[in-house]
């Protein structure tokens, strides 16, 4: 079996804590974060769910201590506040000691701002600082300048997989020898733009997202942000380094069946799950958990669970899980939020319920775990799907 | 292991120049009346279903022709990956939806140009269109969006896992964000002609748009323009650092700056950052010739990519057009080629390839 890349370092806000700590408390303690909304004005605000960070903007300006001037977005600041959280827990004093990049993730990047003051732009001089912020890359830009980061800096965007696809990227360059440390993960503020995008799609639940029940309505959105330190062997050795968990296999695949919707067999997530295992060395039957995307929308929950059923063929599909119906949807952050829950789950040997549960899907025999279950776990497989068919599957494993 | 070789075996170039059905930039203009430049569109019709085309966004449309072009140039049907870099996505869609928002507050929506302004819509189109279910990434990081793309491709190839990758850079104008980009000094103001790009003494920069395509491959082909040594990003440098980086980066490659035998800066005309080129071409390179790009192709995130393009051709062609030159030096034979870009001081690539 490979070895996979190791993770010395974990940082997380989400709706249901603003720490690891207080995420992993939440996710024991069955403490939703979705609520109705109070920090966005909607119309929308009476019929949707969504797991919002209860805090203002200027309560995380002032928790940054970021200048009056600063133009950072929502997602930029929840993103600082976890990127430091990881680079703290992973015992970096010196940011540039190493070869160290950041790969950061985000669907919509600045638009928090730039839909807040779009027509008042030309009229209020102040403002003016925020059109900048509106680009995907400002995010990465500013976490790096608040940590210091001199070196290899980007950011993928490919929806609700981007983050995925970020620990994807930082893996490889570990393991290609190209950086000796690299911080990964997403971030994404709640916006208007989203909320009023998923809601023309028709997969906003006016009720709690319940994953793979067979009356599931559709998504609650969410916001958050989390990050990984990823380090090399050497950094690790080196520095007598503490290994959360590593990440063991990846893969991505396209679906190439509809910009928005899923295969009904699940082709890209199939081939995602197929190229992680193949990645890893691991076989399927050697997971002990699977996070599974599971937004609850009709279409992926089907979609997912036949790929599901396709990998495991006539062997016990292990237990799984959604964490969705804690933390909502949460976009270029989810897969992120989920690295941490995954490795979280290794560490403290549990599944997490799916909560919500009541009726299986009519189409396969399919049942999550539905309450907190203890037992060893050696191998998670995570999985995040996006629009543009965009499929990605994580497998992280126990240190030993 | 040996690390496997990466060639740029073809290529297609959409830009504010004819770049399509031309031999190499023999009809360029540099146009000093707009500040704005427009994409010279190709004739979509040969390439996507007038039904199909007139639900595609700009930057959708231009990045299936490139691709089409860079993809039949190489002479192949298929590849194993598709890797995409934006500045800022279709930016077009983003507008629409976001002033439907606002104006409608928030009712009669359709989802058209939600699902079109993802990041990602280019590259899953194109992977939809070539039913490509392989490795499908999108970078969005300013500046160094298509570097970031390129890092990627290279290394799927180098590590054998793809033996082909369509890679490109696309952006696109949009409208309302034009207007704000010269609201906050991106853009030259309006009204200040001749835009003048190597003598400019103003802020701001002449925006344009593009896609530019390339075809990836491991291995040495007839259609080869070059192969791709060595590309790297780095978030930000002072203007003081940048030559000493630009050393350290060939001699990484082992090599030396009589090695290169052309330099291409990513010039554009704002005043504020150009001496990170500047320095960089009086100094080490003072005897390099010197091309720029952006006089042709305008400013966008993406705008590196069509300088790549521009270097490929100058490898494949071993002829420098002169409206591209910087300086008069003249090499007689055309090897090796360094790139340099940054954006407002910050996203610096270097990008060096071989014949």
């Amino acid at each position: 079996m490979n070895k996979g890349v190791a993770i010395t370092g974990m940082g997380i806000i989400s709706s249901i804590g603003n720490s690891v700590e207080e995420n992993y408390i939440s996710l024991i303690e069955n403490k939703i974060g979705v609520t109705r909304i109070e920090n966005i004005s909607t119309v929308h605000a009476n019929i949707i769910k969504v797991g919002e960070i209860k805090k203002t903007n200027d309560e995380l300006v002032n928790e940054l201590k970021l200048t009056e001037d600063n133009n950072f977005s929502r997602t930029a600041m929840i993103g600082t506040i976890a990127a430091k959280q990881a680079v703290e827990n992973a015992g970096i004093t010196s940011i540039n000691e190493f070869r160290t990049g950041l790969i950061s993730a985000t669907s919509v990047g600045g638009m928090d701002m730039t839909e807040k003051h779009y027509y008042d732009y030309f009229t209020h001089p102040e403002l003016v600082k925020y059109i900048t912020c509106h680009d995907g890359g400002d995010v990465a830009d500013k976490i790096a300048e608040e940590l210091g980061l001199k070196g290899i800096v980007t950011t993928i965007s490919t929806a609700c997989s981007s983050a995925a696809n970020a620990i994807m990227l930082g893996a490889r360059l570990i393991k290609t020898g190209k950086l000796d440390r690299v911080i990964v993960g997403g971030t994404d503020g709640l916006a208007k733009f989203t909320i009023n995008g998923f809601k023309t799609l028709m997969i906003l639940s006016d009720d709690y997202n319940k994953p793979f029940d067979n009356n599931r309505k559709g998504l609650n959105l969410g916001e958050a942000a989390a990050y990984l330190v990823l380090e090399s062997d050497e950094v690790v050795a080196k520095q007598n380094k503490k290994v959360l968990a590593r990440v063991s296999g990846y893969g991505n695949a396209n679906d190439a069946f509809h910009q928005t919707a899923s295969s009904e067999n699940g082709d890209g997530a199939y081939l995602a799950m197929k190229k992680a295992f193949e990645v890893s060395g691991l076989k399927p039957s050697q997971i002990d958990y699977i996070n599974v995307h599971g937004t609850a929308t009709p279409n992926n929950d089907l979609s997912e669970g036949r790929a599901i059923k396709r990998i495991y063929e006539d062997e016990k599909v292990p237990d799984f899980s959604s964490t969705k119906p804690f933390t909502g949807h949460t976009l270029a952050a989810a897969a992120a939020i989920e690295a941490v829950y995954s490795v979280l789950a290794i560490q403290n040997s549990v599944v997490y319920p799916n909560l919500n549960f009541e009726t299986p899907m009519e189409e396969f025999d399919l049942k999550p775990q539905t309450s907190l279950k203890n037992k060893n776990i050696e191998h998670v497989l995570s999985n995040s799907f996006g629009f543009g068919g965009n499929c990605s599957t994580l497998i992280f494993s126990k240190c030993n | 292991m040996q690390l496997k070789k990466t060639y740029i075996n073809g290529i297609g170039c959409i830009s504010t120049q004819k770049t399509f059905d031309t031999v190499f930039l023999e009809e360029a203009v540099h146009n000093h009346d707009e500040n704005v430049l427009k994409i010279v569109p190709p004739i979509y019709k040969d390439f996507i279903s007038p039904a199909a085309a007139r639900r595609m966004a700009k930057g959708v449309k231009n990045g299936i022709v490139a691709s089409a072009i860079a993809m039949k140039d190489a002479n192949i049907e298929n590849v194993d990956a598709i890797i995409t870099g934006t500045g800022l996505g279709c930016i077009e869609d983003s507008e629409k939806f976001l002033k439907n928002i606002l104006d409608n507050n928030e009712e009669f929506l359709t989802p058209t140009s939600f699902i079109q302004s993802t990041h990602n819509t280019v590259g899953a189109q194109i992977a939809l269109l070539q039913q490509c279910k392989g490795y499908n990434f999108t970078y969005v990081n300013g500046a160094v969006s298509f570097e970031s793309a390129l890092i990627d491709a290279k290394m799927q190839i180098e590590e054998d896992e793809a033996q082909s990758v369509l890679v490109g850079g696309v952006d696109e104008n949009g409208d309302y964000t034009t207007a704000l980009f010269k609201l906050s000094g991106r853009i030259k103001p309006d009204n200040q002609q001749p835009y003048n790009l190597l003598d400019s003494d103003t802020s701001g920069a002449v925006y344009g748009e593009g896609a530019s395509f390339f075809v990836l491959e491991n291995e040495r082909k007839k259609t080869t323009y070059a192969e791709i040594l060595d590309v790297t990003i780095l978030n930000t440098l002072e203007e003081n650092e940048v030559e000493a980086e630009t050393l350290s980066f060939l001699k990484a490659n082992n090599l030396e700056i009589s090695d290169i035998d052309a330099l291409v800066l990513g010039f554009d005309g704002n005043v504020d950052f150009e001496n990170y080129y500047r320095n960089l071409g009086e100094n080490s390179f003072a005897n390099t010739p010197q091309l720029y790009y952006k006089h042709l192709s305008g400013e966008y995130d993406t705008a590196s990519a069509f300088a790549l393009w521009m270097a490929a051709k100058v490898l494949k062609t071993q002829e420098i057009p002169e409206i591209i030159k910087v300086n008069s030096v003249e090499k007689l034979a055309y090897k090796t080629i360094l790139l340099y870009n940054q954006l407002n001081g910050k996203n610096h690539s270097f990008t060096l390839i071989s014949k």
